[in-house]
């Protein structure tokens, strides 16, 4: 078992209100760790920090170390970075161009030229977020036009045209229907096969469905982690047990 | 006591006839103006008057060709558009996009500041300091020239520009940048490629909005390009605008007479010119919209 992602001592602050505390985590290769928690318990903030997005607010400051496949994240550039750890939002954010724009903008922007290799990147990409089958008629149309299951499955198809190596979601099925929540699940576990996925969720069912660890943070510290199966049948902690039985959260 | 009623329809009459009167008095610009610039058609041909080249208003025969006004009018306001628009638009962007919280809020209100400096004030600084420079620099006769004018000019359209785009740019939802930023594109790809198309209208509208200040600029420009009615060859010759010819004449003509009428006309022209423009920007807005 290889780790992907290794977080060592890490706590992290939003001016002074401290969001993360003493987290130490790996992330397997291959593997879907679901973090679960009530909302401000820094599972976000924990995300947010492997591509660095938290680093645009100016009163964000961490310490401790994260790595990814064994190097510091400080010394990879930004943009290589969001390339490798690709994310996936809670709301559906296609961007106001086209769904084939959407899906091209990322290689365009690494610098691919050739539209025959972006074509096929657009299909491979709809493909695996198995989206292709619903849109392949009107790629030129607005993606603002598609339901909004079909814009997440969009946004997923638009983070895997720059070929990650890992995918972060943050509660991608927060706005979905059951149905396109249950597409969207699926093309994470084929996706499992590829890429080193975390997926934040706020729904437990979905982190048991889907999940072969999965994390529960409390408050900015991760109470437990352990195998999914072992987590929801007999967590070590009470107050995980409560969490999972619905007392709180 | 007045019923709850009562005081709704009040308010509800005071709001209407506000709007009314908005309405009412632009209408009545248009109606005066039309009534005293056609009369003058009725006397001096339109052909004449758009493509004449002498403005020879008190002479015997008069001559009220604008051909050489529109022209002024023309390079003074493509000049400052070229100048203003640019810088205005990038200065926006770095506002809202580059620049540190501290340095933006200064930036910001600094700039809208500008916008309330009267144009005379800036016509006067003009005229001493950058009129002098204008001439030196490009070794010219007189300072006072088209090129003067549009400098000075982009320099009173900025603030409209910068201020207008920078609220637009700053609109754009912040989770389209994240959304470009996460997959990998550069500060500098997510502004041109994602912020600036979702701005556009935005910014158009505010260089529109410029581009009517400048055009409507009478004082400064009255005061800095050197008002001489002919034909610019250069951007470097002196010129005299449209707005400029009816503030300076305005004053000595009769009331009636054909000079005051071929005035009035030059307002229509005016007129007509900034209808186009904004009909040209609206159609464009729309289109944006789709």
């Amino acid at each position: 078992m290889v780790d992907k992602i290794i977080a060592k001592d890490l706590n992290c602050w939003f001016g002074k209100a401290c969001s993360v505390k003493g987290l130490n985590l790996s992330v397997h290769s291959n593997e879907i760790l679901g973090i679960i928690g009530p909302s401000n318990s820094g599972k976000t903030t924990f995300l947010r920090m492997i591509n660095r997005l938290n680093e645009l607010s100016n009163n964000f400051k961490y310490d401790g170390s994260l790595m990814l496949d064994g190097v510091d994240l400080k010394q990879i550039d930004t943009e290589t970075l969001r390339k490798r750890c690709g994310m996936v939002f809670a709301l559906p954010l296609p961007l106001p161009m086209s769904i084939y724009e959407n899906v091209g903008y990322g290689p365009l922007r690494h610098g691919i030229k050739s539209k025959k290799y972006i074509d096929e990147i657009v299909e491979k990409s709809l493909k695996a977020a198995s989206l292709w089958d619903e849109v392949k008629d009107r790629l030129d149309s607005s993606a603002m036009k598609l339901s909004g299951g079909q814009q997440q499955r969009l946004c997923i198809a638009r983070t895997l045209a720059v070929e990650p190596e890992v995918i972060l979601y943050d509660e991608p099925c927060s706005g979905l229907d059951p149905i396109s929540t249950a597409k969207v699940e699926e093309a994470m576990v084929e996706l499992k096969k590829k890429y080193t996925i975390i997926l934040v969720t706020n729904n437990v069912k979905q982190a048991s469905r889907v999940s072969d660890r999965t994390a529960f943070f409390l408050m900015g510290e991760m109470v437990e982690i352990g195998k999914t199966a072992d987590i929801f049948l007999s967590p070590k902690d009470k107050r995980t047990e409560g969490y999972i039985m619905g007392r709180y959260g | 006591m007045f019923s709850r009623k009562v005081t709704d329809s009040i308010i509800e009459k005071l709001i209407f006839a506000s709007g009314i009167a908005a309405i009412l008095l632009v209408s009545l610009i248009f109606f005066f103006l039309l009534r005293e610039g056609l009369g003058f058609f009725s006397e001096y041909s339109i052909k004449d008057f758009i493509t004449g080249h002498f403005w020879y208003p008190t002479s015997k025969p008069a001559a009220f060709g604008i051909l050489s006004l529109i022209m002024g009018s023309l390079f003074v306001t493509l000049g400052a558009a070229v100048i203003a628009v640019p810088v205005g638009v990038m200065a926006a962007f770095y506002i809202s996009e580059v620049a540190p919280v501290s340095v933006r809020d200064v930036l910001k209100s600094g700039i809208e500041l500008l916008a309330a400096i009267p144009s005379v004030v800036i016509g006067f600084i003009g005229m001493v300091t950058l009129v002098p420079l204008v001439r030196v620099m490009f070794d010219i006769p007189t300072g006072l020239s088209a090129f003067s004018g549009s400098l000075m000019l982009a320099f009173m359209a900025m603030p409209t520009i910068v201020s207008i785009s920078e609220d637009a740019i700053r609109s754009v939802p912040w989770t389209y940048k994240e959304a470009a930023l996460s997959l990998g594109a550069t500060k500098w790809q997510t502004m041109y490629r994602i912020v600036l198309p979702a701005a556009a209208p935005g910014i158009l509208a505010a260089v529109m909005l410029g581009i009517g200040r400048v055009i409507g600029e009478t004082m400064a420009v009255m005061m800095i390009t050197g008002n001489a009615a002919a034909i610019p060859e250069s951007i470097f010759d002196p010129v005299r605008t449209m707005t400029a010819t009816i503030a300076a004449e305005m004053g000595e003509t009769v009331k009636g007479s054909m000079h005051y009428k071929g005035l009035f006309a030059i307002g229509l022209v005016l007129f007509v010119i900034t209808f186009i423009i904004n009909f040209i920007a609206d159609t464009f807005l729309n289109r944006v919209k789709k």
